[in-house]
């Protein structure tokens, strides 16, 4: 071996120092390992003195490979390979050991630590000797965006991007933009009305030159990489003429069929099958529901055609499909409600008068059914009593086992409009009150003066079978009241179930389309959870609102901001570099198996037929390295992953036991075991 | 017979982006484990050849430990599927040369999961420690072509796949 290795250990402060003998750990480095040539130990190798010292080192000592036992790789190996870098030496030369999180922060027996201390600078001192010097790629950044879905994170996201004279495409996959927020009478805390300060932001939206916005569509296919992705949309055919449509509602007015709305208005009310989901709809022209319109049932009627005046309405219209290029991709997908049905004892759908969350928010909705009057299901009775049943499948192992975040604040303010609008006694069940953001204890305290009852005690049944005098054709919610510790029967008029926020039911397949991870329950994975919460490990594709996390209305618009500050900062800066991990394929050793062909979620492997072997495409290879492990014939090498690094690697960590010492050991460890 | 207590010594190949986050919040978050692993950072649970497994048991490791996100949570989209497939057969495999089960493991440990991962390397450690070492190495000592065979392994199974023309 010709390589002249500089082995750096860190003390970290005491972080490493405490627990490792990190000058003996050097000196053991410089003397034992083959290929040292310098080894020191450093308080911080991470402060500028620290590089400093590679750096010098590397021009004075001519060396060749660094290894720098410090934290981990995922901390400061940028610094180290920017070090390296500045001395003029290959970035992928340098290796990391982590000396800290893997040693002295997670053992507690001194010299087991630095015999594993010892291995893991062996185990990078080997490999390092291995490893090639990599060039990373750069490539143009597209300045356009495409933002999926249009609630409230989306808009705020879009209107950012386009404000800052960035084209944006805007998808949306229902009819009209808007999001739950559209469905929502008031906001918490400040009882701001929804549609008041989110309709102009819609017509923002629609109005705006940068946004392209693409409603009723939906993404097929997504390829490429960070910089440079194509989108494939299908634009679903909503059998109107966009062209021709001036959105007068004159078909609306005119279609004879009345449907159950079960989108907009939650199945509280009404809507023709010809529909805008609700009159501000952003964009304003309708759309035909094919599966209720009575010329696609019965092949006649065409009121609508009739009447129209512009001839917008085309029965032959088809779906069209549309071919975008964007640079970066920013989902707001939105969440799911849980289904209370699945809580059967709670009574919802067997009971009349129990309510779900989003069925009363449109019941107080001024142009909702009810016209903004809070009535039980006869429409015509105010409730006297009303009963909120919070944590409604969430907080609640056999369901969710988070907490949706909202509901506590939506139960406030749910209860402050009945007391409002109907003077009705209002109880709330809860688990633990949780207003923990500005202004929502404040809210909190004017209800509890408002004269709000509320009942600590998770809710064991609702129902409707008379037990005691008083109780005759009520709801009964028999709940245990954990602050006196006792039973308590309350026997109201309504009930409202505060359904908990799940992630989207297709949240899997939008996760696996687009490449990014999510959670076991379906929450899209943010890159670091405190530090970057809008990116995602997939560069170029970033994360905000609910489709994240349950989080209320500020919190998704900071994210939608948030998301496309990132996006903007990779625009301005016109290129992005790639990690030039990628695998090849060596034409002369390929059998042409085919064997890694299907291997690879990403479509980079291609087969040639003309010289009957496959070929990598490597600005879509993401350097999984799945590819290499399964090649029979080993003809494709993982840069930086390779082989050879990889058992040179294994050789070194077991460097006690390959030379044939064997560990000592003085006692068995009895180390403790996490709480 | 070697009188010394003994310490495994396990070899754990964790992926980047969730075991071997997991692992830096173990330690971040101090949680305490037998320093019995030894830690080899891959991209992905899928790029882990069975012959790291095999060399590494044949260099004198007792036992190894594949991790890797949770299936569907996998940062290539389903390489760990690949991992979990390619698991099965390397546990056949190594069950035919007698070693047994527990020397190693398919772990599936999220960024999140520091603590999941401690407990299944201190669970997995004591396993190891009740079986005792393996001896593979011992053999390797006395007869050197054990290793030539296994590195020869890969070029025979090439050859084996070769059609005639």
């Amino acid at each position: 071996m010709t390589e002249k290795v500089g082995v750096y250990v860190c003390h970290c402060g005491s972080n490493i120092a405490g627990q490792v003998d990190v000058e003996d750990l050097a000196n053991w480095a410089g003397e034992e390992l083959e290929g040292v040539v310098v080894a020191r130990d450093y308080k911080f190798m991470c402060s500028s003195l620290g590089q400093e010292l590679i750096e010098e080192d590397i021009k004075n000592e001519g060396l060749t490979r660094v290894v720098v036992g410090a934290c981990s790789p995922h901390l400061h190996e940028k610094t180290f390979r920017r070090a390296c870098s500045n001395a003029g030496l290959n970035p992928y030369l340098c290796q990391m050991a982590s000396l800290r999180e893997q040693v002295s922060w997670v053992t507690t027996d001194k010299d087991l630590a630095n015999t594993k201390a010892r291995a893991l600078i062996s185990g990078a001192v080997h490999r390092v000797q291995h490893q090639e010097e990599l060039e990373a790629t750069e490539v143009p950044v597209s300045p356009n965006t495409l933002v999926v879905g249009a609630g409230i994170a989306g808009i705020q996201a879009s209107l950012e991007l386009a404000d800052a004279g960035y084209q944006v495409y805007l998808v949306e996959r229902e009819p009209s933009i808007g999001g739950h927020m559209a469905q929502f009478d008031k906001t918490f805390p400040t009882l701001d009305c929804a549609a008041c300060i989110l309709t102009p932001r819609m017509s923002d939206v629609g109005q705006h030159p940068n946004i392209n916005l693409l409603s009723y569509s939906e993404v097929e296919e997504v390829s490429g990489y960070v910089g440079n992705f194509h989108v494939r949309l299908r634009k679903k055919s909503r059998y109107i003429k966009e062209e021709d449509c001036t959105g007068c509602g004159i078909c609306i007015e005119k279609c004879p069929k009345k449907v159950l709305d079960d989108v907009f208005e939650a199945g509280m009310g009404y809507r023709k099958a010809v529909y805008r989901p609700f009159p501000q709809a952003v964009p304003k022209f309708p759309v035909i529901d094919t599966e209720n319109c009575i010329y696609f049932e019965r092949g006649t009627c065409k009121a609508c055609e009739k009447f129209c005046p512009t001839d917008a309405i085309d029965f032959e219209q088809q779906d069209t499909f549309l071919d975008l290029d964007v640079g970066n991709i920013i989902l707001a997908t939105g969440y799911d409600l849980f289904d209370t049905r699945k809580i059967p004892q709670y009574g919802y759908g067997r009971l009349a008068n129990v309510f779900t969350s989003l069925e009363f928010e449109r019941l107080c909705n001024a142009s909702g059914p009810t016209d903004g009057k809070i009535l039980l299901r006869d429409g015509v009775t105010q409730p006297q009593s009303v009963a909120i049943i919070h944590c409604v499948g969430s907080r609640d192992i056999r369901f969710n086992s988070h907490c949706s975040a909202i509901c506590c604040m939506s139960a406030l303010k749910f209860g402050h409009l009945v007391m409002e609008k109907t003077g009705a006694e209002v109880y709330s069940f809860y688990i633990d009150m949780r207003p923990n953001q500005k202004g929502y204890e404040e809210f909190y305290d004017r209800l509890l003066q408002e004269g709000m009852h509320f009942i600590r005690g998770r809710v064991a049944e609702v129902t409707d079978a008379v037990r005691q005098p008083g109780e005759e054709g009520k709801l009964i919610v028999q709940a245990e009241d954990t602050l006196i510790g006792m039973q308590r029967r309350i026997p109201v008029d309504m009930v409202i179930l505060m359904s908990g926020l799940e992630s989207r039911a297709d949240a899997r397949d939008v996760a696996l389309k687009f490449g990014i991870a999510c959670s076991m329950s379906g929450w899209f994975t943010e890159r670091h959870p405190k530090l970057d919460p809008v990116a995602t490990m997939t560069d170029g594709i970033f994360i905000a609102g609910t489709c994240q996390g349950p989080k209320d209305i500020p919190a998704s618009v900071a994210q939608g901001a948030a998301a496309s500050a990132r996006v903007q900062s990779m625009i301005t800066s016109g290129m992005v570099e790639i990690e030039p991990i990628v695998a090849t394929i060596h034409e002369e050793k390929c059998s042409g198996c085919r064997i890694c062909n299907n291997l690879c979620p990403f479509n980079a492997i291609d087969f040639n037929e003309e010289k009957m072997v496959s070929v990598i495409n490597q600005a879509l290879c993401k350097g999984c390295g799945t590819c290499v492990a399964a090649c029979p014939a080993q003809a494709i090498t993982g840069a930086h992953f390779s082989n050879e690094q990889i058992f040179s690697e294994i050789e070194g960590l077991l460097f006690d036991v390959v030379s044939g010492s064997g560990l000592k050991a003085a006692e068995p460890a009895k180390d403790s075991v996490p709480a | 017979m070697n009188t010394e207590t003994f310490e495994p010594k396990i070899v754990g190949f964790l992926c980047n982006w969730c075991s071997y986050r997991a692992a830096d919040l173990a330690g971040t978050a101090r949680i305490k484990y037998q320093p019995n692993v030894r830690i080899i950072r891959v991209m992905c649970s899928g790029r882990v050849d069975p012959s790291f497994v095999l060399k590494a048991l044949a260099l004198g490791a007792d036992g190894v430990m594949i991790a890797g996100c949770h299936p569907g949570e996998c940062h290539y989209l389903e390489q760990n599927y690949k991992a979990m497939r390619r698991f099965q057969m390397l546990k056949h495999t190594l069950r035919s040369f007698g070693i047994e089960e527990d020397r190693v493991r398919l772990q599936w440990a999220s960024a999140a999961e520091g603590v999941q991962l401690a407990e299944a390397i201190n669970d997995m450690i004591e396993k190891v420690r009740a079986l005792g070492p393996l001896n593979w190495s011992g053999k390797y000592a006395e007869n050197g072509e054990v290793e030539a065979a296994i590195e020869r392994l890969a070029e025979e199974h090439a050859e084996a796949m070769e059609v005639p023309a």
